[in-house]
């Protein structure tokens, strides 16, 4: 459902007419609108934003751990139009059991080594990745530091210990 | 033959327990897989990137990243708000005071009722600008030794000192200045300051002169660059590329003009944007941009508005010091900051700005408490990076330094 203060964001009801049922809610605070998008569709949903809107880029892909709420992951998509210089964010949740979503490697290419990112990162995983590895931690590496529940100084290691 | 196995072998040891980036080519090829880096010079910094090469040319190039991550952002989840300022600084070594600037704009977005004083905002922007100069500097002195002109480098090494001397006297330091803080400055502007600026910027436009002298119409200069590191535009945007990359292909897209922050909206400056796409023009463009940029900074310097420069808000800066000693509210609050930090209000922002490599984003979540929850950086040196492939792939050895110093990317920026 469309929240009321994104009603006149051509984007974003242009956006909820071509896809009923897409967005679950979203809000504008801050004057930076954002989307909420169920996981299953937010390829369709991006495929749609770059072809018809005209949000050509993806400034980035990154995510959010809210341990302990549930659902826990929030997959954040960072998009940006150049022709009518507005940027527009989407959210899509994912459940710890369940953290896996479409890859959209095929709508910006931008979006692999970000995914890899998150992926690396969170563990959050993405279906249809053309290379879904580690990027920045090694690629035997346990755990995915940016998880709430990973120490700030990692298993291994500890200041404690010393 | 010998020499294929021979390289195939060392690489395939390194990534012993792992998948190889590159499968090793049969043997009944002529293919040879190459190393480049994380050591090489010319990657500036500890960038790997393996090459499949069919004699001179590049087939395949796989960038290997994440050798200088720190865990930034991690760290940034367990200091208090006005602590990651300094984190901020190591993300980009180059463009430290862009960092801090684009961290301090989002947190005093998130805060929403803090209102920067003109001066504060001037400093910055002027700051900034110094800054992208000394990026831009260090980009045409090295790029230039890359490409065999060994003479831009000292000279560039020339301009940047006096920059950096300046960074020292507003901050203290030459590098991780921390100067650009939550609610204004870190200190007051040091007595002198206008002469110091003054002094350079009335010098600078006559040196990047000398450097066009030398460049712009060197024969060799122009036939290592004319021509080379073309992509077209739309893999360009697809790929994520943002700043001088892409307005050396015909984009018109710079944060401080289309989105401005920190009153750049007040100076007049124009975008220089070529068409041509490749080496040079890049080149030409971040030269239009130093003009530009001693433009901005001689308006600022002219223009620097009077009166405070830090915010007036009791619960977020620090108080001065003689009030400590006189008032007691001033002492508590003090106490306050110092010892817990303050509350975020709770919301989430994405703050872009133009640094000297592109856009910078930082997305900073906060949960209300006097931390933050999360920070992610998007940084341009990452998204850049991603070009890298299509820029060598089918092109000559040779001219992979070209192409790869027109990036301007910096590692630490890249792996955070």
């Amino acid at each position: 459902m469309l929240p009321d203060e994104l009603k006149d964001h051509a984007g974003a009801s242009a956006l909820d007419a071509a896809f009923p049922g897409a967005i679950t809610g979203g809000h504008a605070e801050r004057n930076e609108p954002t989307l909420w998008v169920a996981p299953a569709r937010i390829v369709e949903v991006c495929r749609y934003l770059k072809d018809q809107q005209r949000f050509v880029r993806l400034s980035a892909v990154t995510a959010v751990d809210w341990l302990p709420a549930a659902p826990r992951f929030e997959v954040v998509y960072l998009l940006h139009s150049l022709e009518r210089n507005q940027r527009l964010r989407l959210k899509c949740w994912l459940s710890e059991s369940e953290c896996e979503i479409d890859s959209v490697t095929g709508v910006w290419r931008t979006a692999d080594w970000y995914e890899r990112e998150v992926f690396d990162l969170f563990g959050v995983r993405f279906r249809n990745h053309p290379g879904l590895t580690r990027i920045l931690m090694p690629s035997d590496w346990e755990g995915h530091p940016l998880r709430k529940d990973y120490p700030v100084h990692g298993y291994k290691y500890s200041y404690q210990d010393e | 033959m010998r020499e294929t196995t021979l390289h195939t072998d060392s690489i395939t040891a390194i990534d012993a327990t792992h998948e190889p980036l590159i499968q090793a080519p049969a043997p009944s090829t002529r293919h040879m897989i190459l190393n480049m880096g994380p050591q090489h010079p010319s990657t500036h910094g500890v960038l790997r990137i393996v090459l499949e090469l069919d004699g001179e040319t590049i087939l395949k190039a796989v960038p290997d990243i994440g050798f200088l991550h720190t865990g930034i952002e991690k760290n940034c989840e367990v200091k208090t708000w006005q602590q990651v300022v300094t984190l901020t600084d190591r993300v980009d070594y180059l463009s430290n005071l862009s960092n801090n600037l684009v961290y301090a704009l989002s947190v005093e977005k998130l805060i929403g009722d803090i209102e920067i004083p003109s001066k504060a905002q001037w400093m910055r922007v002027m700051l900034a600008e110094l800054q992208r100069l000394n990026s831009h500097l260090v980009w045409l002195g090295t790029h230039a030794l890359d490409i065999g002109a060994m003479t831009m480098f000292f000279y560039c090494f020339r301009e940047r000192e006096d920059i950096l001397r300046i960074f020292e006297m507003f901050s203290g330091q030459r590098m991780m200045t921390s100067y650009i803080r939550i609610g204004g400055l870190a200190l007051e502007p040091p007595r002198g300051w206008q002469q110091a600026v003054g002094k350079f910027i009335n010098a600078f436009p006559s040196k990047v002169d000398e450097y066009e002298e030398l460049l712009n119409n060197n024969p060799i200069w122009k036939r290592r660059t004319q021509g080379v590191g073309f992509v077209p535009l739309e893999d360009l945007l697809d790929l994520g590329v943002t700043g001088p990359m892409i307005r050396a292909a015909g984009v018109k897209w710079d944060v401080r003009k289309d989105e401005p922050y920190s009153s750049y909206d007040q100076f007049e400056f124009e975008i220089p944007v070529h068409t041509e796409n490749d080496v040079y023009a890049r080149y030409r463009v971040r030269m239009e941009e130093m003009r530009q940029s001693a433009r901005i900074i001689k308006q600022a310097l002219e223009g620097m508005p009077e009166g405070a420069w830090q915010a007036s808000a009791p619960k977020i800066v620090l108080p001065e010091r003689e009030k400590m000693k006189t008032q007691m509210e001033a002492l508590i609050y003090h106490f306050k900051i110092v010892t817990e930090g303050f509350r975020v209000p709770a919301g989430e922002v994405y703050q872009a700005v133009e640094s000297p490599r592109g856009e910078i984003g930082y997305y900073v979540v906060s949960n209300g408490t006097s931390k933050p929850y999360r920070v992610f950086m998007r940084t341009p040196s990452f998204g850049n990076l991603q070009a890298l492939a299509p820029l060598l792939e089918g092109r000559l050895l040779a001219d992979s330094i070209a192409s790869l110093g027109s990036m301007d990317f910096v590692l630490g920026d890249v792996d955070r």
